[in-house]
């Protein structure tokens, strides 16, 4: 089992304290979320906004102390002792180029943090040659290495995270949206250097979007969450072909057909009312307010992650 | 063309089969260059300094401030008089006047340096006295802003990048310190250190600054930092929030490289213009204490001190309260403007 999954999660919870008040309210950004990634494999993570999705790749780097729960890598559980070492093995890129990037730094000291965080250079000259790698690596041109951030387009300063986020050599990278600000044109440039990096470094991702089509592309596997939980999780084509959770349904349904004639005949399934807050959560099922299947069931008991044979998992009492 | 594929009939594709290869011409060399159209890199520095440069009143600010700071520095070198020097028989000369005894040396053949803005009623030279004055004053600003600025930066930092409980703690005490009035406590110190602390200091570079000097630095280093404490915080609170600081913390960086290479840095144009605006209202403090006699001690004199003693004789040497009336708007009006100017420069948003 150790070696078999190179990311293990199990039962994590991360409570935020709102304070209201004199009282404390935790705010149950994500609960109860397990899940396991392979060597070299893409978990896409879906979801819509506020669910939870980059409190889980945060919590996961432990860029925020989980509240439950273990994050076990390469066999060895996560802690705040161990986590220094493991940052080389694990690294994220940000959803929003844009604010990822220190303004006042040049692309070069930029790349080059990570080397000098982790000691992995000893001269001068091979920090410059390691970065130049990385630059080309990402598709940037290396004479660009002394300017600033902020001369550089959306899709570039996307490339110029990447080229960070490599820089140590990462076994596993959470990707956080890091496709959602860029256009779209750029967006399938990016979408297919981290297949390419994939290929070329066998990294595991752990792909988070809300464009199902992008996570479709990328993804092996795909997780769906719901308010903090996880809802269905499956091969990306079984769930895309045969989605069995209710909610899983209805965001398919709402994925754009680029084919007129097509999306007029499929039919819509649009949701009654709104994401209830995470604050004030359903007791039982967490998407039982606007799920038309639900039953006392749903109310009273909350339905656990099963697999329903060849790896779906379903969380659900009814389909 | 391997297929002829059917257009839609709002498609933005460009039909391909209008066009024909003749119809092209190869670019020239001369027009491939106009296509490189990147600029100079620039850093956010250079970027600011060329905006200072455009900035007439900043730029005249510099120049009045550099002549001040020269004059300061060359005249006790060139001027053969010093501060406390008394000349028998020169009292209460005006600009450019010489006394009986140094007429009569004249006379003889020698060379008498001219007072330049007269002597004052104990027969010293008045120029040197208000040089000296300038000197003290500008160097009070400097310091006590340096001061002011080394504890505000780290208290501040410290407040606001560690937020939560010891943030709130910690802003509770600037609250309680903000309350604290300044001029009262600057008099008490005075008076407690002139008893404990003047023997202490006997013979020492600290008696030749004065007991009441050191009460004002020591006033500005316990209250004049929680304005640039409570400045720093907020900025650092802001800026705290960018997706940077935390892909520095998924590096693995350090707390301490995070607040210097990454939050510091982002801030700097912030503290170089407090710093810059801090200056005057110290050299504003420093010589109302002059003046009311809490300044530098005795032979020694300020713009303040100076002011007080021209006070006296008001109206038969006006001349003698507007030297270092006018030396003081000098200092305080250019400093501003220069960090008026720096602000401009390096703070572009708030400016509009």
């Amino acid at each position: 089992m150790a070696n078999e999954y190179l990311v293990e999660v199990s039962h994590l919870k991360q409570y935020f304290p709102i304070r209201s008040g004199f009282k404390t309210i935790p705010l149950k950004a994500v609960d109860d979320v397990s899940f396991n990634i392979r060597p070299g494999e893409t978990l896409g993570l879906v979801g819509e906004s506020g669910c939870g999705k980059t409190t889980v790749g945060r919590t996961l780097l432990r860029l925020y102390k989980p509240t439950d729960g273990t994050v076990t890598f390469n066999g060895t559980e996560v802690t705040d002792k161990n986590i220094h070492a493991l940052r080389k093995e694990m690294q994220m890129v940000f959803q929003d180029p844009y604010s990822s990037l220190n303004p006042r730094m040049t692309v070069e000291d930029i790349i080059g943090e990570p080397l000098d965080v982790h000691k992995l250079y000893s001269t001068r000259a091979e920090r410059h040659e390691k970065v130049m790698e990385l630059m080309e690596t990402v598709g940037l041109n290396a004479d660009h290495a002394t300017r600033y951030a902020h001369e550089f387009s959306g899709g570039q300063r996307q490339r110029i995270g990447i080229a960070r986020a490599l820089a140590v050599d990462p076994k596993f990278i959470v990707c956080d949206e890091p496709v959602s600000a860029l256009d779209v044109s750029i967006q399938a440039q990016v979408v297919n250097m981290f297949e390419d990096l994939q290929k070329q470094r066998g990294m595991a991702y752990l792909f988070i979007a809300h464009d199902l089509l992008v996570v479709r592309h990328i993804s092996n596997r795909i997780a769906v969450m719901y308010l903090g939980h996880m809802m269905e999780m499956a091969d990306s084509k079984e769930l895309m072909d045969h989605p069995i959770h209710p909610y899983t349904e209805s965001l398919l349904s709402a994925v754009p057909i680029p084919d007129p004639k097509t999306a007029r005949s499929s039919q819509r399934i649009v949701l009654e009312g709104d994401v209830p807050s995470p604050l004030n959560m359903p007791t039982g099922c967490p998407f039982r307010t606007r799920c038309k299947y639900a039953t006392d069931q749903c109310a009273a008991q909350r339905p656990e992650l099963r697999d329903r044979g060849n790896g779906h998992f379903v969380a659900c009492w009814n389909r | 063309m391997a297929k002829d594929l059917k257009r839609a009939p709002f498609s933005a594709q460009v039909d391909l089969s209008k066009f024909h290869m003749e119809d092209f011409d190869q670019a020239t060399e001369e027009e491939k260059r106009q296509q490189e159209v990147m600029g100079e890199s620039t850093t956010f520095f250079k970027d600011g300094m060329r905006r200072l440069r455009r900035n007439p009143l900043a730029m005249g600010s510099i120049v009045v401030l550099i002549l001040i700071i020269a004059v300061c520095l060359l005249a006790p070198k060139i001027v053969p008089y010093g501060y406390a020097d008394i000349m028998k028989g020169s009292n209460n000369l005006g600009p450019f006047e010489y006394s009986a005894a140094e007429l009569a040396k004249i006379d003889a053949g020698e060379e008498v340096f001219p007072h330049i803005f007269g002597t004052d009623s104990l027969g010293r030279d008045y120029f040197i006295r208000v040089v000296y004055g300038a000197r003290v004053s500008l160097g009070v600003g400097i310091f006590a802003s340096l001061l002011v600025l080394i504890i505000g930066l780290l208290y501040g930092s410290i407040s606001g990048y560690m937020g939560g409980r010891v943030d709130m703690y910690m802003m509770r005490v600037v609250d309680i310190i903000y309350s604290l009035p300044d001029m009262l406590l600057i008099i008490l110190l005075a008076v407690v250190l002139n008893e404990t602390l003047a023997p202490k200091i006997q013979g020492t570079v600290l008696a030749k600054l004065g007991v009441n000097m050191i009460s004002l630095f020591i006033v500005f280093g316990l209250l004049y930092w929680v304005s640039m404490a409570r400045l720093i915080r907020g900025q650092i609170l802001t800026i705290k929030q960018n997706e940077y600081v935390l892909a520095a913390k998924c590096i693995g960086t350090s707390t301490p490289r995070i607040i210097r290479r990454h939050i510091l840095p982002n801030c700097l144009s912030v503290i170089i213009i407090t710093t810059a605006l801090q200056i005057p209202s110290a050299i504003f403090t420093e010589s109302y204490l002059a003046f009311v006699g809490l300044g530098v001690s005795a032979p020694m004199p300020s713009l303040g001190s100076l002011a007080n003693e021209a006070r006296g004789g008001l109206q038969t040497y006006p001349l003698r309260l507007f030297f270092p009336a006018l030396t003081i708007c000098l200092i305080v009006l250019a400093l501003n403007l220069l960090g008026d100017g720096l602000r401009d420069a390096f703070d572009p948003k708030l400016s509009r």
